[in-house]
């Protein structure tokens, strides 16, 4: 295992840019997930590691070594691709010993290595049997074995669960993660999917657009998000539109005037991130609040646990408040009720149309200033 | 929906007529073989219906005729030599074709299909011309040589070996061959260890095909054999100009045997349907 460290990193195909200037230091034993929608860098980010890709710019250092420059095959970086590309002409043993065999390692070692790497995956009983005769969860486990079994400098895994059925994505996450920290693997893992992220790190880097928005524990992005966009696709946010007012203040558009964070300079334009889950619901106006609006329920979704209701505050602001499904059902408001929505000053956070001005910056590790336009989910 | 029954009777007579087409097709290619496998149990030596009995001495004919026997080892020797360079010759231009992008690559792929469209006559002219330029040039004999003929055959396995491969190296997962090089294995590993057993079957059964055309061709080859080597097609074709007893037709009977069941053997390693 080692240190693995992303200086720079750049790839553009002519004029596309496909990662611009990923800076990464993951830790020894560290497991760093890459989260991002489709198309924001981070398989080309994880292909770079693992030397399928050249990068244009950048270096990357794999423990002791500069890695950048050198093929795949010298390389220590086990890769679980998303295919798991298990060999299909070899057994589950002969897949597993194929980068044993590379090695050259002594034909004794590499029985017991095989054994070793099946047993953490619980297959010791179908080394015999061919990759096609295994279900998906099984694949999943022999390619994993694959590559742990040489042990890496760094475990990569390119949206491992993604081909696996709901059900069995929760049990195998949590399986790769005892694991990951049991053998005390460097891991990179590359997803969409935000509760897969949030479930399996020790840090998310949210990627968008080529590049990092913000790099941090699950806490760092949800209570403070860089930007726009990691306020949107980490957790969620309703986003209302308008300018910063004097004295920690906020009024969108439609004129609703709104308190919030202070520190941003008066008259600059952008929006006020709201939580659903920070939102409290009342019949009459919330004497506590910060913040106390009447509304009108507009749409109700029901979502078993819980439960979320599109308030309409304004023409142009509508916010999702969400409330857990409780057993006095009577007291869920109906579409078309008058309702009041509360929250406090400090829930509401405001980002700026230019760059990611955050009023309190909670010292993230990486904080990419330059970006500031995030998509809106 | 208001236009279910229309639609479901439109696909009900759809599927009717492509199974009767389907049928009609196959009665079309089955008919000459099931009267000629027929035929070739005749007693009478002049083919006429009814048949007046039946016999298993055309097959007995066929030991006696030498043509024939010499005719099946020289055409099975020239389809095995044929087909094994073909291949050697057509993976690595497959390889080519479908893993690079370069100037005129449409046009070398056409080249190497072109041997399934030109007729065999023109490709045996061709050929048998070439030869003697060749040979007037360098003075090797190639005319009527058995080089020449298995050179000449090689033409007709090339298309087969770059139509199949060239599907199978399409078809092929390319994450196969970047999971070995992580492992461990450089290109030139990769390549015996894992793209060559993940295309086997599309080799396998251009091998078969390569080798059933070179087998049961007739038009080149008779511009390529020579005095005292002749393949079995041309055997048959010199046995008819003097007789039409059913001889000829217990010999079909058993080339059709031995090319089905290579295909029934190939079909057992390689699934077929998977790579025609």
């Amino acid at each position: 295992m080692a240190r693995l460290e992303l200086e720079g990193l750049s790839k553009h195909y002519g004029a596309v840019v496909a990662v611009e200037e990923v800076t990464l230091d993951v830790a020894d034993g560290e497991f760093l997930v890459l989260l991002g929608p489709s198309g924001c860098g981070k398989t080309t980010t994880l292909r770079m590691i693992a030397g399928f890709v050249q990068p244009t710019a950048g270096s990357i250092r794999l423990g002791e070594r500069a890695v950048t420059h050198l093929p795949p095959w010298k390389r220590s970086a086990g890769l679980v691709f998303q295919s798991y590309a298990l060999f299909p002409h070899l057994t589950v043993e002969e897949n597993v010993a194929f980068g044993l065999e590379m090695r050259k390692l002594p034909r004794a070692d590499i029985a017991a290595r095989v054994a070793e790497a099946l047993k953490l995956v619980r297959l010791e009983r179908f080394g015999a049997r061919l990759p096609r005769q295994l279900s998906g969860g099984q694949q999943q486990r022999v390619a994993l074995a694959r590559a742990i079994a040489i042990r890496p400098d760094v475990l990569l895994l390119d949206e491992p669960l993604s081909n696996l059925d709901a059900k069995l994505r929760v049990e195998v996450r949590v399986e790769i993660r005892k694991l990951q920290k049991s053998l005390g693997l460097t891991t990179v893992m590359v997803t969409h999917d935000q509760e897969e992220a949030l479930t399996m790190a020790d840090r998310l880097a949210v990627m968008s657009e080529g590049s990092v928005r913000q790099v941090g524990t699950q806490r760092d992005l949800y209570e403070r998000p860089a930007d726009r966009f990691v306020a949107g696709f980490v957790g969620r946010s309703t986003f209302l539109a308008g300018r910063v007012e004097a004295g920690g203040r906020f009024r969108t558009t439609c004129g609703l005037l709104l308190r919030c964070a202070d520190g941003f300079s008066a008259g600059a334009e952008g929006v006020l991130a709201l939580r659903p889950e920070r939102m409290a619901l009342s019949a009459s106006p919330l004497q506590n609040a910060d913040n106390s609006l009447p509304g009108t329920v507009e749409f109700v979704s029901y979502l078993g646990a819980l439960l979320d209701l599109h308030v309409r505050l304004s023409p142009d602001d509508l916010v999702i408040v969400q409330m857990p499904n409780r057993a006095d059902g009577a007291a869920v408001p109906g579409i078309g009720d008058r309702v009041h929505v509360g929250w406090a000053a400090g829930d509401g956070r405001v980002f700026l149309d230019e760059g990611p001005v955050v009023a309190e910056t909670a010292g993230p590790r990486y904080n990419d200033g330059k970006h500031g336009k995030g998509r809106l989910p | 929906m208001r236009e279910g029954p229309p639609i479901l009777a439109a696909r009900r007579l759809g599927r009717g007529l492509l199974n009767a087409a389907a049928g009609l097709s196959l009665a079309f290619i089955l008919t000459p073989l099931v009267f000629v496998s027929w035929l070739a149990f005749f007693r009478q030596e002049v083919p006429s219906f009814p048949p007046e009995g039946y016999t298993l001495r055309w097959f007995a004919n066929i030991l006696g005729e030498r043509a024939f026997v010499s005719g099946f080892l020289l055409s099975l020797e020239v389809g095995v030599a044929a087909t094994a360079l073909g291949l050697a010759l057509g993976v690595p231009a497959s390889l080519c074709l479908a893993r690079f992008r370069f100037p005129g690559r449409e046009a070398i792929n056409t080249l190497l299909l072109l041997p399934l469209v030109v007729p065999g006559v023109v490709l045996g002219t061709s050929i048998y011309l070439s030869h003697i330029e060749l040979e007037i040039d360098t003075g090797w004999s190639l005319t009527g040589s058995l080089a020449g003929l298995v050179i000449g055959h090689v033409l007709l396995v090339i298309p087969w070996s770059v139509r199949l491969v060239t599907a199978s190296f399409v078809g092929l997962d390319q994450a196969l061959e970047e999971a070995a090089q992580n492992l461990g294995a450089n290109p030139w590993i990769t390549f015996w260890r894992v793209t060559l057993p993940a295309i086997r079957p599309g080799i396998v059964a251009a091998g078969l095909f390569g080798f059933v055309a070179s087998f049961g061709n007739l038009e080149m080859s008779l511009f390529l054999v020579g005095p005292g080597r002749t393949t079995l097609p041309i055997a048959i074709l010199q046995y008819l100009e003097w007789k039409i007893d059913p001889t000829i037709a217990a010999v079909s009977v058993i080339q059709i045997l031995f090319i089905a069941a290579a295909l029934v053997m190939t079909d057992r390693y390689v699934k077929l349907a998977r790579v025609v």
